[in-house]
């Protein structure tokens, strides 16, 4: 057993099936995020939210899925074939593959690599790829100005991230995921950090392309931005691919600020829940405030969206990271 | 085995994508083949072991350089038929230009040859601690023995930044209109929150009307201009219509 398990087959079976034990649940969720977000909107704005398929409207989602894969793929006569089909796909698998760095528990990672946030860091700046190219190939006005705009957007807030990033990283002294999340054992760091946890948070709003930074959508001027022309299957890849990028930025900020699998003390009621757990638990906080903003705040113009990034958000976390660098060194706390 | 295999197709799909860059007629297309080229460069990086190395082309390259390229790119507006037009007169200059090119570089890298202590001071690429991660023996090497360069680099750059900003900064246009947001916020009278208690005992409140200004009346049509501003009280409730 044990040769078979290190022989090539059986490694390729193991991460196959390691790899459907995350992605799965992952589908399953997002499916049902869809679901929470109407009914928790629904909530915030005293309707009642899907409430006829299923118990509670509890199917919902399946309904919405099966009418999506039934209806008919129309690409448009002026767009180019082959980008028009390879945006969506392609939004979709890089909202997958990330997970492959994620851990979900102490050694729970599919790949457990040396340089995982800057895996997720780079795989979260090309999604902006799958929006830009369905633009493109479109060929349409209204699209074409959707990419324009979240392409515009997307960088800018590279920028900031990467900067609150780097300065998680100064005091963690690795770029290892599980390295991340165990140096939070005595606190977590959004407590030291949290200006940095905000302007974290802000930044995944616009990388994610939610309200109140739905601009590359903006349905109210650009009819569904990037999205107009997609119908069927098309759509329904970037609706997964949107909601499946929303987790990993809450993966993303429950792993950098939140404590990752950690409870909140290492103490007896907190300490027998599971790690895998506290996880979850955690990411749902993070979608829920999603939801909560979503519901919240009215869409940013497009000039407020570009000097909250540039003149606000970056020059801040550029001077927090060098007020951080001081005091690791100043106190002598650096990690060696 | 299957490294090698890997490293054969990655660097097959790299070589390709590279010629689709030269030879592509759509610039977009160019521009997204030289994105793959850039994702076959990283996978042939993490191959070598260099993992760090991979990262930072995948983000600086293809998740920032690439996609201002494509955003400028992807705004030309070209005629296919115009491009065409003159390639077969300009193909013969294009041709002798690329040839001379070619052959300079062939005479280069024929008589190329490293100065011996150069080629003593190359120290080795590999770590001396082979427990040390990709990331921490890059930065150890590039900010303990090349500080210098490294800093002096990065003081090039900001001064290239910097002579951009410079030359595509224009003045303020005197009739252009900028936001200030502190101003905007700090105006009490523009944006109110208050506590309004709702009426009680009436039902349903109608439509609010609000008294309009009067319309400035034109001399000839002594009589015109009646239509509004009937509603003396503004909070007629829907009941009373």
């Amino acid at each position: 057993m044990e040769a078979f398990l290190t022989s090539p087959l059986g490694v390729l079976i193991i991460t196959v099936a390691q790899t459907l034990a995350i992605l799965v649940p992952l589908l399953i969720a997002v499916a049902y995020m869809t679901y929470a977000e109407r009914k928790i909107m629904a909530a915030m704005q005293m309707r009642v939210g899907p409430n006829m398929v299923g118990p509670l409207g509890l199917l919902q989602p399946f309904a919405d899925a099966a009418k999506m894969l039934l209806k008919e793929t129309i690409i448009p006569a002026g767009a180019n074939r082959a980008l028009f089909i390879v945006g969506p796909v392609l939004t979709f698998i890089l909202a997958m593959i990330a997970w492959a760095v994620i851990p979900v528990n102490e050694g729970w990672a599919i790949a457990d690599i040396n340089v995982g946030v800057l895996y997720l860091l780079a795989i979260s700046s090309l999604g902006v790829y799958g929006i830009v190219i369905a633009g493109w190939a479109s060929n349409s006005k209204y699209a074409f100005l959707g990419a324009l705009r979240s392409a515009a957007q997307m960088v800018s807030y590279e920028v900031s991230m990467g900067l609150v990033i780097v300065t998680v990283l100064l005091c963690v002294g690795s770029l290892n995921l599980t390295q991340i999340v165990l140096a939070q054992k005595t606190v977590w760091f959004f407590i030291p950090l949290f200006p940095m946890f905000v302007i974290f948070f802000i930044s995944t709003l616009a990388e994610t392309n939610r309200p109140p930074f739905d601009l590359a959508e903006g349905e109210s001027e650009l009819v569904a931005g990037f999205m107009v022309e997609y119908s069927s299957m098309t759509y329904a890849l970037f609706f997964l691919g949107e909601y499946a990028n929303m987790f990993l930025m809450s993966a993303m900020t429950s792993l950098l600020f939140l404590g990752g699998w950690l409870p909140p003390m290492d103490i007896a009621p907190f300490n027998w829940v599971p790690g895998p757990l506290w996880f979850i638990l955690k990411i749902c906080l993070v979608m829920f405030t999603f939801v909560w903003v979503r519901a919240t705040f009215p869409r940013y113009r497009y000039d407020q969206l570009m000097r909250l990034g540039w003149k606000v958000f970056l020059p801040f976390s550029l001077g927090w990271l060098i007020l951080t660098a001081f005091v690791l060194k100043v106190m002598g706390w650096l990690p060696a | 085995m299957i490294a090698a295999l890997a490293f054969y197709v990655f660097a097959a799909i790299l070589i390709a994508s590279a010629a689709m860059v030269v030879t592509s007629r759509n610039p977009v297309h160019s521009v997204l083949f030289l994105i793959l080229a850039f994702f076959n460069a990283a996978a042939l990086f993490l191959i070598a072991g260099a993992e760090f190395l991979a990262m930072i082309l995948v983000i600086v390259y293809v998740g920032a350089v690439a996609v201002l390229f494509l955003f400028i790119v992807m705004m030309l507006d070209i005629d296919f038929t115009q491009l065409r037009e003159g390639f077969q007169r300009y193909a013969p200059v294009g041709a002798v230009i690329g040839g001379i090119l070619f052959l300079e570089l062939l005479f280069v890298f024929g008589s190329w040859q490293f100065a011996p202590e150069a080629t003593a001071l190359r120290i080795n690429p590999m770590p001396a601690d082979p427990t040390l991660t990709n990331t921490e023996a890059l930065g150890r090497l590039l900010y303990t023995d090349y500080i210098l360069l490294f800093q002096i680099a990065g003081l090039i750059l900001l001064v290239a930044m910097i002579g951009a900003i410079v030359l595509t900064l224009r003045d303020k246009q005197p009739n252009s209109r900028r936001q200030d947001i502190a101003v905007q916020v700090a105006r009490a009278e523009a944006v109110n929150l208050t506590s309004v208690p709702p009426r009680t005992g009436l039902g349903v409140l109608g439509i609010q009307r609000r008294k309009l200004p009067e319309p400035p009346k034109p001399k000839s049509l002594g009589h015109a201009g009646h239509g509004h501003g009937h509603d003396e009280d503004g909070h007629h409730g829907g009941g009373h219509h």
